[in-house]
């Protein structure tokens, strides 16, 4: 019964921005999109989307640039956009990255977001080329029912368009959308779309004019846990004296369905499966080779049940929160950890110091609400200047740890809405005097020495007033 | 001729025997300062830095707050997460030295740019008092025998596990500073006796108020003192010394403990406090008596003097005491105080007083536990005190003798006495050892030199003269001497196996050994905790056994009825009839206790026996005692305790039984048993089927430790 009903709106959104396009399509450089093929993975809470787009230039001037778009809804939840270009002939093709930047269009139909592709080499008249866009969306499945009991499973909503939203023209497109399982309660139809197995596929459509759209809502069994970390401070301090020291601050929530009413210990240990099936029991964190002297615990202390796997490669730390996270159940914890120093900090030619070293969280399937990464530089060091590769707040703070006495430079990042994908390198440079770091053993030495000399000086020195 | 040539190098290097005495001795008080310390780190290095048991939780809680919000919202605090509706006033329900000790470490280490967590100072606040013990023990022994007394009695004090139990590290409980407080003021007060100085008086008066900020034991220095200078006053020992040391004392201790608000104007109003006031008069009157007698010089007058004022003294303090008694202005004496001189009065009269473990009297296994060789050195010490008796020995005899007849009493006084009895066995060792190695160099000696100065030297003479008419004394003094020493070190081994083994567990993190030897931890307590302080509402009241209020508290951070400080018995009692009525006269209780959650712990799947059907039967007769309702027979079945198929019927339907044995039927816990075996009481239960109408399951641990209770809202009507 809803199908009909659906499709009438998206028959009137298709219409009001043909209406858009028309008064637009003249500034788009006439640019059309021959083939587009996009694929959809709702394996996990997060949105994997890979598009793939031949793109055309019908207009008579070459051209640099292309559009995307995305509805205001998704752009929201959009946590990294990434365009890849093949080159090379046949056999010795590599993959160039290409940049992607958020433009502002003054006169954007219905708040839709843009994002600028830079090719590499401009596109002629007349010429075609494909890109490969990767995008991520995060937080874009709904749970409904909000509320499950401990015994159900996990069911979400998946609202996206039929048709690629798009500036160009498309003459022909697919969408093929993977689901978890094969348990799909419903899904919109479009005509052609039909379900295989973990597979729906919307398509082909043929001719579609710019800003063509058609909701679909997918509804559809997720038990893959929903991990979120709503908030995450990374500090990585910094010693010249040979380690680094990394502790995270997590605030983990699951962020499905609320769990409602009892939790049977009982049903939870004899039937896993079943029971709690969408629960969060545990996580992995992916670390550095060489980590040393891990720890695990909140603000009550150690929290015994975490392994740590290491071999030259990686370090893997698979940790359980106290109690397995239901839906809407939180937990706050710290993992910190010592690294080598001479793995991350590098000396550039003339004589600054960087440190080189991963941005994002390093659980995997895991979504940051909010990052904050604090580099503390060792006390006397001058000059700080952060390179992230994507646009991050920056500023600096004091920190005061053992022995300080002006405080430790605090180089401060803070960045929304974070994937996997995140985990790039960035880098501090700054510069600093091998002195300083004599500064506090100095200090610890005089001391003492004064110590002992107020020692000498007490038993030899006779204080009473009577002779 | 090299050897010449070095020795000529070193010559002005070379110590004189009295500066190698003074390096030996100072390099043994370091030693014996860091051993105390770090044979209470056994807990830290098995399990964490954590804070251990039950009060320390609400020490530490405290300390939290008074580090973030400063001295004067300390002092101000209205607690209103606990005692829900009633709360209570923290400021002035508690002794303030440990935490304001605490944070002031924690101050100082962060003045000198030491970046500890505050968690880390309340951990090792006690192995650092513990170690500052011994050097007072150090310095009372050098003053009430010699300095190798004082030696030894730092060494023993630092390893007895009568005072490790309630000093490792993490057991941040007001004991830990207490002690030190307590022998300070000891030490302080004996010195002023011994001098008459002024100074040493205030010192002690000073030692007093740190001991009335940091525990309520300050009861047993107000009482003993005062007894102490009774005791000299009537063997004659009167001196102008003790009267300037017990004034100074008295007055300023007294004023300043006037300070602390939970102890308030007790000093002038309460009836334990009374006999030190006494004294205090009574010296007055010695006083102006010494002074007339050395004005009159006719005796047969004094004579009738004396007796004019004694008899005006003490009608006059008989009247005071009657007069303040019956206007109520002198409150009578406490039910602890009552319970301390008769061990079976808290049995009749207050059963929380009662229903904890370590205020019941002390078994002798557990002497020979916290003590081991010191029980049979005190006597001896107590002889050799006999046998010099001065001011100083008859205090530490004094000191002695009461605070055994106490650590009798109750069991967690051992810790009081172990300070006298480390005292007075070191005089004994010290003593001992002494006369032994004296007979063994004067031997060597007259054999040698033929004579030697001093003192000494008549003693070895005379040793070496009874030498000819025991030939085997030489011989037998060295078995002695090695003797002693075995003993000693029996000692030492069996104190550090009594820490490793005994009195270094957390107690929250419960610890056992798994199938294959293997370490199995069971952290289900602070598994529960967690949970509670991520997913449930901020202002949710928790409803538990008492036991848990501290721990639900801080670590839980949510509301609960009751706590440890069990100040309001009937608030707890109405906790113990809810627990222990039927489900849906609990649940009218529960509602009007506005209760969200009831916490319960139960020890049936891995036989972890300090749960709460264990402690069950309290809960019944706290509640049996201001609800009358509520009868020890209906769960009693030919007065034995049962939770299986034999239970009685009320037993079998009460809520704890309900909440703790809830699905525990579909339960297998043991291969060959069948499923609902309790392990912990070894029998399976009695009631499987158990449906709750007013509460649901909200979490259980995963070893089933804690199980927490939902209460639902009522019915609607229609």
């Amino acid at each position: 019964m809803e199908a009909p009903i659906r499709a009438r709106e998206a028959l009137g959104f298709i219409l009001f921005s043909l209406l858009f396009s028309i008064c637009r399509s003249s500034s788009l450089n006439h640019l059309l999109i021959s083939n587009a093929e996009r694929r959809i993975d709702l394996s996990s809470h997060i949105v994997k989307v890979f598009l793939t787009l031949k793109v055309e230039n019908a207009g008579s001037t070459p051209t640099s640039e292309v559009l995307l778009s995305f509805p205001p809804t998704q752009a929201d939840h959009l946590a990294t956009v990434e365009a890849l270009v093949t080159k090379g002939k046949r056999k010795k093709t590599t993959l160039v990255r290409l940049d992607v930047k958020p433009t502002e269009l003054p006169d954007a139909p219905n708040d839709a977001k843009y994002f600028t592709i830079y090719l590499a080499n401009p596109l002629k008249s007349g010429e075609s080329t494909t890109i490969e866009v990767l995008y991520l969306l995060t937080h874009s499945q709904e749970p409904f029912p909000a509320e499950i009991a401990q015994s159900e499973s996990q069911l979400v909503y998946y609202r996206d368009s039929a048709l690629i939203l798009s500036p160009y023209h498309i003459k022909q497109q697919a969408t093929f959308i993977k689901t978890p399982s094969t348990k799909v309660e419903s899904f919109t139809r479009v005509e052609p779309s039909n379900r295989a197995g973990t597979e729906i596929k919307y398509g082909p459509y043929e001719d579609h004019p710019p800003y063509s759209f058609s909701p679909i809502l997918i509804h559809f069994e997720n038990n893959s846990p929903f991990a979120v970390v709503e908030e995450l401070v990374r500090e990585v301090e910094i010693s010249h004296w040979g380690n680094l020291q990394v502790t995270e601050q997590y605030t983990l929530v699951h962020a499905g369905a609320r769990h409602k009413g009892v939790f049977s210990r009982v049903d939870y240990q004899s039937r896993p499966t079943l029971n709690g099936a969408s629960s969060l029991r545990y996580l992995l964190a992916r670390l550095p080779p060489r980590v040393h002297s891990v720890y695990y615990r909140d603000e009550i202390g150690n929290i015994s049940s975490s392994h740590l796997r290491t071999d030259s490669r990686k370090s893997e730390l698979e940790i359980e929160p106290r109690y397995p996270l239901f839906g809407g159940w939180k937990a706050t914890f710290v993992i910190g950890y010592g690294l080598p120093l001479q793995d991350f900090l590098f000396e550039t030619s003339d004589d600054r110091r960087y440190l080189n070293f991963t941005f994002g969280c390093p659980l995997l399937e895991t979504v940051v609400d909010k990052l904050t990464v604090k580099v503390v530089l060792p006390e006397g060091s001058k000059d700080p200047s952060a390179v992230v590769p994507f646009p991050v707040e920056q500023h600096l703070e004091t920190k005061y740890s053992y022995l300080d006495v002006v405080g430790r430079t605090v180089v401060v990042m803070e960045k929304k809405n974070l994937v996997p994908a995140h985990n790039s390198h960035f880098q501090v440079y700054y510069t600093f005097k091998p002195i300083f770091m004599l500064a506090e053993p100095l200090m610890l030495a005089s001391a003492f020495f004064l110590f002992f000399v107020a020692c000498v000086a007490y038993l030899h020195i006779d204080l009473s007033i009577r002779k | 001729m090299s050897n010449s040539y070095t020795s000529d190098i070193l010559k002005p290097f070379k110590l004189k025997t009295k500066q190698q005495e003074l390096l030996i001795r100072v390099s043994i008080l370091c030693l014996v300062y860091i051993l105390a310390f770090i044979t209470r780190l056994f807990s830290v290095l098995r399990y964490e830095s954590m804070i251990h048991e039950f009060d320390p939780y609400f020490n530490y809680r405290t300390t939290l707050y008074l580090t973030q919000h400063g001295f004067y919202d300390f002092w101000n605090w209205f607690d209103y997460e606990s005692w829900y509706p009633l709360g209570r006033i923290v400021g002035g329900t508690l002794y303030p030295g440990l935490m304001v000790t605490a944070a002031l470490i924690y101050r100082l280490l962060h003045f000198l740019r030491f970046a500890v967590h505050i968690r880390e100072v309340c951990v090792l606040t006690a192995p650092f008092f513990a170690s500052n013990t011994t050097l007072v023990a150090y310095f009372f022994g050098k003053e009430i025998w010699d300095s190798g007394a004082g030696l030894v009695a730092a060494i023993l004090i630092a390893v007895c596990p009568g005072y490790i139990s309630r000093s490792v590290a993490g057991s941040y409980d007001n004991e830990g500073v207490a002690i030190f407080a307590l022998l300070f003021t000891f030490y302080l007060f004996v010195k002023a006796v011994n001098t008459g100085s002024l100074a040493w008086g205030l010192a002690s008066a000073f030692g007093y108020f740190y001991m009335v900020s940091a525990w309520g034991g300050y009861v047993f220095i107000i009482n003993l003192i005062p007894l102490y200078v009774l005791v000299l006053l009537i063997t004659g020992r009167y001196s102008m010394r003790l009267y300037v040391a017990y004034n100074c004392l008295y007055i300023l201790g007294m004023l300043l403990a006037m300070q602390i608000r939970f102890v308030g104007f007790q000093h002038v109003q309460s009836g334990e406090h009374m006999a030190a006031m006494g004294v205090f008069f009574l010296m007055q009157v010695f006083y102006f008596l010494d002074w007339v007698k050395h004005m009159l010089s006719d005796t047969k007058l004094f004579q009738e003097f004396l007796r004019i004022t004694v008899t005006c003294a003490v009608a006059v303090g008989g009247i005071a005491l009657g007069v303040g008694m019956a206007s109520g202005y002198i409150s009578p004496w406490t039910g602890r105080f009552y319970s301390l001189l008769d061990p079976t009065y808290a049995k009749d009269h207050i059963p929380i007083i009662a229903s904890v473990s370590e205020h019941q009297p002390t078994a002798w296994s557990s002497f020979m536990f916290d003590f081991h060789i010191l029980l049979f050195l005190f006597p001896a010490g107590l002889y050799f005190c006999f046998k010099r008796l001065s001011d100083a020995t008859i205090f530490i005899v004094m000191y002695g003798l009461t605070s055994m007849y106490f650590a009798g009493v109750m069991v967690r006084l051992i810790l009081v006495a172990t300070p006298a009895v480390c005292l007075i066995s070191a005089i004994a060792v010290s003593a001992t050892v002494k006369n032994l190695t004296v007979l063994l160099r004067s031997k060597t000696k007259v054999a040698q030199i033929g004579s030697t100065k001093g003192t000494s030297s008549a003693k070895a003479s005379s040793k070496a003269s009874l030498d000819q008419s025991q030939p085997f004394q030489k011989n037998g003094a060295m078995a002695l001497l090695f003797g002693a020493f075995y003993l000693l070190s029996r000692y030492a081994t069996h104190c550090t196996w009594v820490t490793s083994e005994a009195y270094s567990s957390p107690s929250i993190v419960l610890a056992a050994r798994g199938a294959h030897g293997n370490r199995v931890i069971f952290d289900d307590y602070r598994e529960a905790y967690f949970w509670l302080r991520q997913n449930t509402p901020l202002d949710a009241k928790v409803m538990s056994w008492w036991d848990y209020g501290y721990q639900i508290t801080a670590m839980g951070n949510r509301t609960v009825i009751v706590d440890n400080n069990t100040w309001n018995n009937t608030h707890i009692a109405t906790v113990g009839r809810a627990m222990s009525s039927y489900e849906d006269e609990a649940y009218e209780i529960i509602r009007s206790l506005d209760v969200d959650y009831v916490l319960v712990v139960f020890g049936g799947v891995t036989g972890y026996s300090s749960d709460d059907i264990n402690k069950f039967l309290w809960m019944v007769r706290i509640g049996g005692g201001v609800f009358p309702v509520i009868k020890e027979p209906d769960y009693l079945v030919n007065g034995e305790y049962r939770v299986d198929k034999g239970a009685a019927p009320k037993m079998l339907n009460c809520l704890m039984y309900k909440l703790s044995y809830y699905r525990f039927g579909e339960m297998m816990t043991e291969y060959g048993k069948p499923p609902g075996y309790d392990r912990a009481r070894g029998v399976e239960i009695g009631n499987k089927d158990i449906k709750l109408e007013h509460l649901e399951e909200a979490f259980t641990t995963s070893n089933w430790i804690v199980r927490i209770y939902k209460v639902k809202p009522p019915n609607n009507r229609w």
